[in-house]
């Protein structure tokens, strides 16, 4: 919820990542392909990276991140298209050549070397004794300067991926390439490292990409979202526009949760769901007019006790009205999720349930209770319309 | 039993069988590898009144110039022929792994060649081609192929394929993303062979250095045939038991091949501790780039050494089609006519298969039987590792050991099994024994693949554990029992080692024909007979991996997702 009403506060906020610069970017992705035989793992991806800039590559598996990351670093060829850095092609540059610095999922340490020596081997052209201290200097930057004698295996899980963090910056690449870094550690030593790279990042002012599944990491971490989906961009846009405004079913449901309803257009501003009419503040999806589907986040519905003077709602609803987008509801399910609760309501006219997302109050009741009967106060300038187009229902069963 | 059975947990109640079963295994192996192993260090340590002289017959042994010279022949030999082999296996499962090789499957496939063949086929060819007559015997400007050279070249040529598995599996093990790491670092080739690759590599060459070593310290096929005047620990031994009847300096000799062997048992524990220690990164598989001068290079060692294995093989297959090599290399069948030749004979090829088909049955039971006794039962935790321990000891124990403990120990009069001696019985077991300790801890790994849990479930719903070990350990470990099947067959129809004092005149193998024939002149015959068995042993082979195939399809189609 504060996500969302963040975003409505600054609706043209200092968030738009789509808002690039003229100036020319750092990187240049063109119409990049990749297939392997008949399958087809990157259809034609492009995007540019400006200087200083945290892109997050956000998919569920096999949408095809982790290739366009490592076509990116050169490891992987591309079976088509350009890699421009700064106006010259690189498409065709060995990983050596590029200077870029790399972060794996399984930090790949060297283990026959100890900290010093990992974060040491990436620096050439260098003396012994330059290469010494710029290691030191990169070990202290992550928190591990007492453990520069330590071998991988004597570390744990999260200091190796310091180590591989350092060992990817020391060598002061130009473009820093994360392949989901944090996936491998326990939820707390994740939270912390999340942190750290992204100060660190802000720190060194080095473009980055980072390949992650997880929407949570991703929007908290990131100035600029790219949502991929069987090889193709989805939605590209700052984390809090690709919350507020999905550009399709497919976004709706991969990032936070949405209520997606089955919709009918009823005149200007006008959708029916089921019984019920509902005005709604946001533009209908362009082009040819297909089936819609009509959205909310769970934590923008409001919900209330059902009151006596509510006795009109219920008559209206009987003629299939929805006066200031309210509803009766009964609570049919309610689940403690610790910092929040989600209630699951019946809604007799729009013959869907609702879910709803609140904070949990203080004490140890809960404001509800299976069988209660509520209002559900849908608010116009928080729904969501969108086309119920093949990539939506793929996406829901993937899910 | 409980007085409240139907109180007593099920899971107590039905494991009193296991720890038979363990114990009884404990007396079988007791009886068929420690005793005889036994007897050998016993007759070693006394003298001919029966009395305990220490090490007096030791220091009268090397004390003896002559023979104390060979045993450092077998150690200087057997060390720079280690060297050699694993430095051709490295660069040849280099480029079997790491680069973009073309052929792989060809490649791999000539180099594992030697495994199908008695180590005398090699010695026999190297004849053919540097020997007296040979063929190419100007081309060699180093002098005689028999003696010191001859035997490390045929050394050499029938290790390879062991040193070859040991590190093509090194090296295909290691952390693809490491080699991805190194090159967004900005290392070159070299610095990532050196800083990647050998590091990696550094446990699998001290491995097939050490294996290697005492596969030359304990072979004697070769030196037999090319080693002519320099004599070796292992024809040593042949000859004190053999020519000389001396089972008391046999026994020191064959002490005395019990050393390297323990050596490398003990390297291959601590050595195999540490490097499972380091594999417990998540490894990703490693994809060579192409790199035209590289691949190029490889190509054409991994041709020469190929080349190199196909000419050996393929002149003992051509000489023993010939009519009179090499002046007469009209195509004749004669060489096969067996039964005219002394020491040979049709019914050593047929001896040789029944006990193969013997020894593969036998094998595969014995080694299941034992792998899951060591590792299914949840009790009997002390008694298992005994076990364990006792059955991956003949690893330890030379062929010509071996055999020489079987004589001393089953043809004591007093010993109730004297009855095996001299029987197809006593080839069987001792064939078993001598490759048990491969077989045994490949079934363990198959069987380890199963979780631990599977058994609580099954004890759970209350299923004996032989039900549990035939419906679901022995259906899952069936590819490799019928690997293991293979190993043995094929082990049994080229060993010389361990059989050849066991056989009697009806027993006698095709391979120890083969050693009788050349030893006899008859270097065609043997040839033809050492072609036999390579033709045989590979169509065994193929006909494992084809049922292996055929079991694949049809039963596991759970390993598919």
């Amino acid at each position: 919820m504060p996500v969302a009403a963040v975003e409505r506060l600054q609706p043209a906020g200092l968030n738009a990542g789509a808002a690039a610069s003229t100036a020319q970017p750092f990187l240049r992705i063109e119409a990049v392909e990749k297939r392997f035989g008949a399958a087809t793992v990157l259809d034609g991806v492009s995007l540019d990276i400006q200087d200083h800039e945290f892109v997050c590559l956000l998919g569920p598996s096999g949408c095809g991140k982790t290739t366009l990351l490592r076509i990116l670093c050169g490891i992987e060829t591309a079976s088509g298209g350009r890699i421009v850095r700064r106006g010259q092609d690189i498409t065709a540059l060995p990983p050596a050549a590029r200077r870029f610095g790399v972060v794996f999922q399984s930090y790949a340490l060297f283990p026959n070397l100890n900290a010093l020596q990992n974060v040491a081997y990436g620096l050439r052209g260098t003396t012994a004794a330059q290469a010494g201290e710029r290691s030191r200097q990169m070990l202290d930057l992550v928190g591990l300067a007492a453990h520069g004698q330590k071998y991988p295996a004597q570390l744990s899980g999260g200091q190796q991926q310091r180590v591989a963090l350092a060992r990817a910056l020391a060598p002061q690449p130009q473009l820093l390439l994360l392949d989901e870094p944090l996936s491998a550690l326990d939820a707390q030593v994740r939270q912390v490292l999340r942190g750290e790279i992204r100060r660190l990042q802000q720190q060194l002012r080095v473009p980055t990409v980072m390949v992650t599944h997880d929407q949570d990491e991703a929007l908290a971490i990131a100035d600029r979202v790219v949502l991929m989906h069987s090889g193709r961009i989805v939605q590209d846009a700052g984390p809090l526009a690709l919350y507020a405004r999905p550009a399709n079913a497919f976004v709706a449901r991969f990032v936070g949760r949405m209520n997606l309803w089955a919709a009918v257009p009823a005149g200007p501003g006008l959708l029916r769901v089921g019984q019920a009419l509902l005005a709604h503040a946001g533009a209908r999806p362009a082009g040819p007019a297909g089936p819609l589907l009509l959205g909310i986040r769970p934590e923008a519905v409001h919900v209330r006790p059902l009151l006596a003077a509510d006795f009109a709602l219920a008559r209206d609803e009987g003629a299939g009205l929805a006066p200031g987008n309210r509803v009766a509801a009964v609570v049919r399910g309610i689940v403690f999720c610790g910092a929040h609760v989600v209630l699951s309501l019946d809604a007799p006219t729009l013959g869907l349930p609702i879910e709803v997302v609140l904070p949990t109050p203080p004490g140890e009741q809960l404001a509800w209770a299976a069988g209660d009967r509520v209002v559900a106060e849908l608010p116009a300038d928080a729904l969501i319309v969108l086309a119920d187009d093949d990539i939506a229902r793929h996406a829901v069963a993937a899910v | 039993m409980s007085a409240a059975p139907a109180l007593a947990p099920p899971a107590r109640a039905n494991t009193g069988w296991q720890g038979l079963s363990v114990g009884l295994a404990i007396a079988l192996l007791a009886t068929f590898a420690l005793l005889p192993v036994g007897a050998l260090l016993v007759l070693s340590l006394f003298d001919a009144e029966g009395r305990f002289v220490a090490l007096a017959n030791f220091a009268a042994y090397l004390g003896t110039p002559a023979l104390a010279e060979s045993a450092w022949r077998s150690l200087r030999l057997a060390a720079l022929s280690a060297s050699i082999c694993t430095a051709i296996a490295f660069v040849y499962a280099y480029a079997l792994t790491l680069s973009c090789l073309r052929w792989k499957p060809f490649f791999r496939g000539v180099a594992l060649l030697p495994l199908l063949a008695p180590s005398l086929l090699m010695a026999i060819s190297l004849v053919y081609l540097f020997g007296n007559q040979g063929l190419l015997k100007g081309w060699f400007g180093i002098g005689s192929i028999y003696g010191e050279t001859g035997i490390v070249i045929g050394s050499v040529l029938w290790t390879l394929p062991h040193a070859l598995l040991i590190l093509s599996t090194a090296l295909a093990t290691t952390d693809g993303r490491l080699y991805e790491a190194a090159q967004t670092l900005g290392a070159g080739r070299w610095r990532i062979f050196f800083t990647v690759t050998l590091p990696a590599a550094r446990y699998g060459l001290v491995m097939a250095l050490t294996v290697v070593f005492v596969l030359v310290v304990t072979d004697f096929g070769v030196p037999k045939v090319v080693g002519g005047q320099a004599s070796v620990l292992a024809t040593d031994l042949y000859k004190q038991v053999v020519g000389q009847q001396n089972f008391r300096m046999g026994a020191v000799v064959g002490v005395l091949l019990l050393l390297p062997a323990v050596l490398s048992f003990w390297v291959e524990r601590s050595v195999g501790r540490r490097q499972s220690a380091a594999l417990t990164v998540r490894a990703t598989p490693y994809e060579p780039q192409p790199h035209a001068a590289t691949d190029a290079a490889l190509l054409l060692f991994c041709s020469a050494v190929a080349g190199v294995l196909l000419t050996v093989i393929g002149v003992a297959v051509f000489a023993s089609v010939a009519t009179y090599w090499p002046y007469d290399l009209t195509p004749t069948l004669k060489n096969y006519d067996f039964d005219q030749t002394d020491g040979g004979g049709w019914g050593t090829y047929g001896n040789s298969l029944w006990m193969a088909s013997c020894t593969a049955v036998l094998g595969c039971a014995v080694a299941f039987t034992l792998a899951w006794l060591v590792d299914k039962p949840r009790r009997h935790g002390a008694a298992r590792q005994l076990l364990h321990g006792m059955a991956t000891l003949p690893l330890a124990v030379p062929g010509l050991a071996l055999g020489l403990g079987y004589i001393l120990f089953f043809n004591r009069p007093g010993n109730p099994l004297n009855g095996m001696y001299a029987t197809m019985s006593i080839l069987v077991v001792c064939t078993v024994v001598h490759f048990l300790a491969v077989a045994h801890l490949s079934l363990l790994t198959a069987l380890r693949q199963l979780d631990r849990e599977y058994e609580l479930v099954a004890e759970s719903l209350g299923v004996p554990a032989w039900r549990t070990a035939w419906r679901v350990h022995l259906p899952v470990c069936l590819p490799a029992l019928l690997e293991v099947a293979g190993y043995f067959f094929v082990n049994a129809m080229t060993t010389v080692s361990a059989v050849v004092f066991l056989y009697a005149p009806h027993t006698q193998l095709a391979s120890v024909a083969v050693l009788n024939m050349d030893d006899a002149g008859d270097v065609a015959p043997a040839a033809a007979m050492a072609v036999l068995i390579f033709a045989t042993a590979a169509a065994a082979r193929l006909a494992f991996a084809g049922a292996g195939r055929l079991v694949l399809a049809r039963t596991q189609r759970w390993r598919r997702r």
